[in-house]
């Protein structure tokens, strides 16, 4: 168990800024999910807090600790990279104890190490058997154990499911968290996978550009995301953004798109004429006849318990998640109803959230 | 008349039967999909069709004419891969016209640059015909790599996991706009992937394929509520079905053949407990956003299921569970018709 803290970390590499001042605390025992698309520096952080790479500027602390230079056999952290990179010639037994041998531990304790690392797993009924014969699942398990052994004070996981197929990395996500908190560790974990971060996480931390957008709880990031980039980028499908034209005071508690006056959360601050975004998420989306504001259906794609349909409008594309059992024609006019307690309002030129009665109910409930 | 035609096809690799005794009627303007894990044979089916392997038994025809013995070029089928292979040195429209260019064809300028004008228009990249292939996005190269096929104009499409290298979020923009295109072209597309949201929007009809054999071929609709078996069940739907003993089940006399119960999470409603009803713990409620997964423990079983994201329900809390025409599976794992009981 540990803490990571990390101060105004920024890392260059020549002239190319990767990380640009990234600050946050991960909590002993919590599982911490830094999420971003590629090439949003995620990974360049975390091989800074393994100690794969000094930062240029900034701290990062390890239970209080200063480790920023220290070298990485010097911090107890685990790095878990691709799973799977398993030693074919050895059994299971010798593949988990692997570590302890380099450190020159006493057989009878790497064997003690080893079975209880394989109980957590689940895996000690195959401690004789050779990986080549495993099952994928067992195989990863294995490569976890690997990990676990030393019982390190952090785990650090880069990707590790990005090469599995989709349902198998359902399965793992589940097994991961399981096993974080049978043993009681601190993990961060790095992902461009939203879904992961969400079935995972305790909080979030979603970089772009080198820098971190917001940190939360996935329920908190999914329902007040802070920019467009971070509700576009959670959610599948994601938010859905209606453009709005419109001087905004403090108060308001709707706006008009193309006519319709469309009911939202009070607004905390006043803006001046200019363009803005009203974002909704697919379901808070329903079909009402008697709604001005209006869309053609595009498609409507079949999910078994729901299904997707797309709307365009002459403000934007819009998805709605509806049950499978609602008749929908490509082609009909449709009304839309939003609804009202759930919408974002986003400045359009920076991307960012307005103040508003949404970001209010997260902070008292 | 049929477009694609399989009757009684098998291919064998060494001891590997690949594709065992399929037949399969693709209609004209339709859009099928093969649905199956790896090595479920979909890539040999689609290659038999291509001509790119020769079948032990059995016949391929399109649009009625055997074509079981005829070199690819013959067939005036499109393939479109998983990875695209764009020529770097090129534009995008002599990506697009190069097809069309080839000797064998003789086609005149004018109608080349017609097709592949259409073409760009339809995928929404006629802004960047000017381009380099490699000044491109993954996405916007996918696409031309999917026009390429389509300004053959040929009898059919194959299509195997072309949006696979894709990532998430282009893979259901091109879902959305392959599905119009293939409209709006009436075109016939025979489509082969392991991601079932992929069958489920885009297939007129899903073949779900498991060791070389087709095992249901349908409707998603069809195939997501009356599955045959245990297995197709279990190839569509998310979270998955949850399959369990009929006996934890006893309170819905389920048939008396039933050996497993198959609850997707519309035939489970969750309610505070009543003594009537079956009771469950709350394991783990997975917050995904818009849908929470709640994992349940029923006795010795773990269950999975939607719950509305407002419904307060935390790890540690005692349930009911009430199941709504649940699907129930024999022995042999098929699928009991209870529907037709009922009628």
């Amino acid at each position: 168990m540990a803490e990571i803290r990390l101060e105004q970390v920024v890392k260059n590499f020549g002239t190319f800024s990767a990380v640009k001042g990234v600050s946050f605390a991960v909590d002993h025992g919590s599982f911490f999910v830094v999420l971003g698309p590629s090439g949003c520096g995620k990974t360049t952080t975390l091989r800074m807090m393994a100690g794969l790479e000094l930062p240029t500027a900034g701290r990062i602390l390890l239970d209080g600790e200063d480790v920023t230079a220290l070298p990485a056999s010097a911090r107890d952290i685990a790095f878990v990279f691709q799973l799977f990179a398993l030693y074919p010639h050895m059994n299971v037994r010798q593949n988990i104890g692997f570590p302890l041998r380099c450190q020159n531990v006493p057989r009878g304790q790497i064997n003690r190490s080893v079975e209880e690392a394989a109980r957590l797993l689940r895996i000690d009924h195959l401690l004789d058997r050779r990986v080549g014969g495993l099952s994928g699942g067992d195989r990863q398990r294995v490569a976890l154990g690997r990990a676990i052994v030393r019982r390190p004070k952090a785990f650090l996981m880069d990707e590790p499911l990005g090469a599995l197929d989709s349902e198998f990395r359902r399965l793992m996500c589940g097994e991961l968290r399981e096993l974080h908190d049978r043993i009681d560790a601190t993990s961060i974990y790095i992902t461009h996978d939203q879904l992961e971060a969400m079935a995972m996480a305790d909080r979030i931390a979603i970089m772009n550009h080198g820098r971190v957008e917001q940190i939360g709880t996935p329920q908190d990031i999914y329902d007040r995301p802070r920019t467009m980039f971070v509700a576009d980028f959670i959610g599948a499908p994601p938010m859905s953004f209606l453009d709005v034209h419109a001087a905004l005071r403090r108060g308001d508690r709707a706006v008009t798109i193309d006519g319709a006056s469309i009911e939202m959360p009070e607004l905390l601050e006043d803006r001046l004429e200019g363009k803005f975004a009203l974002g909704v998420r697919p379901e808070n989306v329903s079909f009402a006849d008697s709604s001005r504001l209006r869309g053609q259906v595009i498609g409507a794609e079949y999910l078994g318990t729901t299904q997707i349909v797309t709307v365009t409008t002459a403000n934007g594309r819009v998805k709605a998640r509806l049950p499978s059992g609602k008749a929908v024609q490509v082609g009909e006019t449709v009304g839309l109803k939003l609804r009202p307690d759930r919408l974002s309002l986003f400045d359009a030129t920076s991307g960012e959230a307005l103040s508003s009665a949404l970001e209010a109910g997260g902070r008292h409930g | 008349m049929a477009d694609i035609s399989l009757i009684d096809v098998s291919k064998r690799f060494g001891a590997v039967e690949a594709v065992r005794d399929l037949s399969l009627s693709i209609a004209d303007g339709e859009f099928v999909v093969l649905l199956g894990p790896t090595g479920a044979g979909k890539t040999t089916t689609l290659r038999l069709i291509a001509g790119l392997e020769q079948p032990d038994h059995g016949s391929v025809a399109i649009r009625g004419r055997d074509v079981t013995r005829d070199v690819p070029a013959e067939r005036d089928v499109a393939f479109v891969f998983q990875q695209y292979s764009l020529y770097p040195h090129l534009t995008v429209y002599d990506n697009l016209a190069f097809p069309l260019r080839s000797p064998a064809r003789r086609m005149d300028a004018a109608l080349i640059r017609r097709r592949v004008l259409h073409v760009a228009e339809l995928l929404h990249i006629e802004q960047k015909l000017a381009n380099r292939a490699t000044a491109l996005s993954g996405g916007e190269m996918q696409r031309v790599a999917i026009g390429r096929a389509l300004v053959r104009e040929p009898a059919v499409y194959l299509m195997d996991e072309p949006l696979s290298s894709l990532d998430a979020k282009l893979r259901a923009e091109l879902r959305l706009e392959l599905k119009r295109i293939q409209r709006e072209l009436g075109t016939t597309i025979l489509y082969v992937t392991h991601d079932q949201i992929e069958a489920m929007t885009m297939a007129d009809r899903i073949g779900v394929m498991s060791e070389g054999a087709l095992v249901q071929l349908g409707t998603p609709r069809e195939i997501y509520e009356r599955p045959n078996n245990a297995y197709v069940a279990s190839r569509l739907g998310t979270p998955a079905i949850n399959l369990i003993p009929a006996e934890l089940l006893a309170s819905q006399s389920p048939p008396a053949e039933a050996r497993t119960v198959g609850l997707r999470t519309e035939h489970i409603r969750i309610s505070s407990t009543d003594r009537a009803r079956p009771h469950a713990r709350v394991h783990w409620v997975e917050h995904l956003g818009d849908q929470n997964h709640v994992h349940l423990r029923l006795g010795t079983h773990s269950l999975v299921t939607l719950a509305d994201p407002d419904q307060e329900l935390k790890a540690g809390d005692e349930v009911s569970l009430e199941f709504m025409e649940p699907l129930y599976f024999d022995r042999s794992g098929n699928r009991i018709a209870t529907d037709r009981v009922l009628a």
